[in-house]
């Protein structure tokens, strides 16, 4: 390879030093910065709370970050707890997991089949607009145990995100890459195994983090209507027993758990899809 | 080699209907013998591509046949190896798995098949980059590996649509080389769209020039340029004289305006570079070079 020799490169050596320097010092500053404005939005809270502050918003019920954090502390430390984390774990998993299975091989076939998208799209496209939450009571007559239909609504909330984008991926799908499979002596069956499926792969995994969001959002609605568990039950219960610290402790925790869901679709996209780690960021 | 033979006859592309209708290509008929280099040159948008594609098996054809070896062309196969404008690389595979694409269909044992893509990364200079996905290699050597993929089958028959337009000078011109080499080496016949004159004059061993949309053979010459060719080819006083030849003929199809000085008066018949336009041809061409032509009577 030819690298110029020229005097620019005496420049570029002297710079980055003095540039990481300031750079860490901006990134310390950066980092301080946030810690001081955290603390700031905790103390105001307590402020608020404490004094009961009414104006357009009511304090008077919300408990401070103290209180929460003790009642925290307790639900740490309950045997339920893990019980409510699991069930409302257990029922995204179920949910997401079948929505998967489900909306990846019939966004491949759709992407790549007028016939099976004339036939499966119409009726696909009069149900899509039709929120989640408004499936619960059909969901509840439908389903003998509420555990089932509280799946179904995860499941319901999963495959349409997983779904459209799976065939967006394959109609965004270079064509040329399919004239270069088949010129290469690939089948039907290697093509959509090798070409359709990664390439459209990227766009999946998009879908898959909007779809366990949706999945989340479903669950909890649902647990706060029926069901004997879960996060959404817990923080419902809390209300209606009016142990106000625990509904912001639900909160919390249903706010983790989102976030560890995404991080693990996080994790497993880069794992399907290696040869992207170059270009992102 | 007796193999890879490539006739077209009456050729007819079409695409969309009715008002939309475009023909790409209006009764094109070509033959390439075996062992052949047709480079083909044509205006922009004159149907080359299409050309590409019907012999590929991308598109097909609503009247006329495309046979390969007299067998006609119904759907693509890995006889025929196809190398893009744009390197169409599995951007999801390492170059390894990219080159082995087409052995794993041709139920080639996987011992051997590392042996040939080992020897082929060589040929093209890519030995050390067989790990590495298409995105970390810049777009000559993405184009290398396309020429890789499809070479490692050994292909009777090589389409090339525009292969290395994307490619700086210095690139283009060792790409051209490397092409030449392997030609020479493989003997397959070849089939190389371009719009660049030079490249077509450089590479060929025939040259086809097209008219505009709807595209139909204009010209067809034996390119009889000593080989091997190198930089000095391109300055040679025969090379020059060609591609004013081929300035002319596209020029006229570009804009309209008739050839300066006929071409076969320049080039007369025995020459190194006869013009050989086919007898199918002959009468349209000797339609757009009538004297009638106002402006050909009274050159400024």
């Amino acid at each position: 390879m030819y690298t110029p020799t020229l005097p620019i490169e005496d420049l570029a050596s002297a710079e980055p030093s003095k540039c990481s320097v300031a750079a860490n010092l901006d990134s310390v500053r950066r980092i301080g910065t946030r810690l001081v404005a955290l603390a700031a939005f905790l103390g105001l809270w307590e402020l608020a709370s404490t004094n009961k502050i009414h104006f357009v918003v009511n304090f008077a019920h919300v408990p401070p970050p103290s209180v929460v954090a003790a009642s925290a502390a307790d639900f740490a430390q309950a045997p339920k707890s893990l019980r409510h984390i699991a069930s409302s774990a257990q029922r995204v998993a179920i949910g997401f997991g079948l929505a998967l299975l489900t909306a990846v091989p019939l966004g491949l076939l759709i992407g790549r089949s007028r016939l099976i998208e004339d036939m499966i799209m119409t009726p696909l496209e009069v149900l899509r607009p039709i929120p989640g939450v408004a499936w619960i009571p059909l969901a509840i007559l439908m389903f003998p145990t509420a555990e089932q239909s509280m799946i179904f609504i995860c499941f319901l909330g999963a495959i349409f995100p997983i779904l459209l984008s799976t065939i967006h991926g394959v109609d965004s799908l270079d064509r040329r890459l399919i004239y270069a499979a088949q010129s290469l002596g690939a089948g039907t069956w290697p093509i959509f195994r090798e070409v359709v499926l990664p390439g459209a792969m990227p766009s999946i995994v998009t879908g898959l983090t909007i779809g366990m969001g949706t999945c989340w959002f479903l669950v909890v609605t649902a647990e706060m209507i029926s069901g004997q568990f879960g996060v959404g039950y817990f923080t419902w219960e809390s209300y209606t027993m009016q142990k106000y610290p625990d509904i912001i402790v639900g909160m919390l925790v249903i706010g983790v758990l989102g976030m560890t869901s995404s991080a693990l679709i996080r994790f497993l996209g880069k794992r399907l899809t290696p040869w992207q780690q170059n270009e992102e960021r | 080699m007796s193999q890879g033979a490539i006739a077209l006859e009456n050729v007819t592309l079409t695409f969309g209907e009715g008002q939309n209708a475009v023909t790409a290509l209006k009764s094109l008929s070509l033959t390439l013998r075996p062992g052949d280099f047709l480079s083909v040159l044509g205006p922009s948008g004159c149907g080359k591509s299409s050309l590409i594609n019907t012999v590929a098996g991308f598109q097909k054809a609503q009247t006329g046949e495309v046979r390969v070896d007299g067998e006609p062309v119904s759907r693509p196969g890995p006889d025929r190896g196809v190398v893009f404008q744009q390197p169409t690389l599995f951007p999801w595979k390492l170059v390894r798995e990219n080159v082995d694409f087409g052995l794993k269909f041709r139920n080639v044992p996987r011992p051997q098949r590392s042996q040939m893509i080992d020897d082929i990364l060589q040929k093209v200079g890519l030995s050390e980059f067989g790990r590495h996905y298409p995105a970390q290699l810049s777009g000559g050597m993405q184009q290398r590996v396309g020429l890789a993929r499809v070479l490692v089958n050994k292909p009777r028959v090589m389409l090339m649509d525009e292969p290395f337009s994307s490619l700086d000078a210095q690139t283009r011109l060792m790409m051209q080389e490397l092409l030449l080499q392997v030609w020479t080496e493989y003997g397959m016949t070849v089939l190389f769209v371009t719009h660049d004159i030079d490249e077509a004059i450089f590479l060929g061993s025939r040259l086809a020039v097209l008219t505009r949309r709807p595209g139909r053979l204009k010209a067809l010459f034996d390119i009889t340029l000593p080989r091997p060719r190198t930089i000095d080819t391109l300055v040679s006083k025969d090379f020059v004289t060609l591609k004013r030849t081929c300035v002319d003929l596209l020029r006229e199809e570009m804009v309209g305006i008739p050839a300066s000085t006929d071409i076969r008066r320049r080039h007369p018949r025995g020459g190194h570079d006869q013009v050989l336009v086919e007898s199918a041809d002959l009468a349209a061409w000797e339609t757009a070079h009538q004297p009638a032509s106002a402006y050909e009577q009274n050159p400024r």
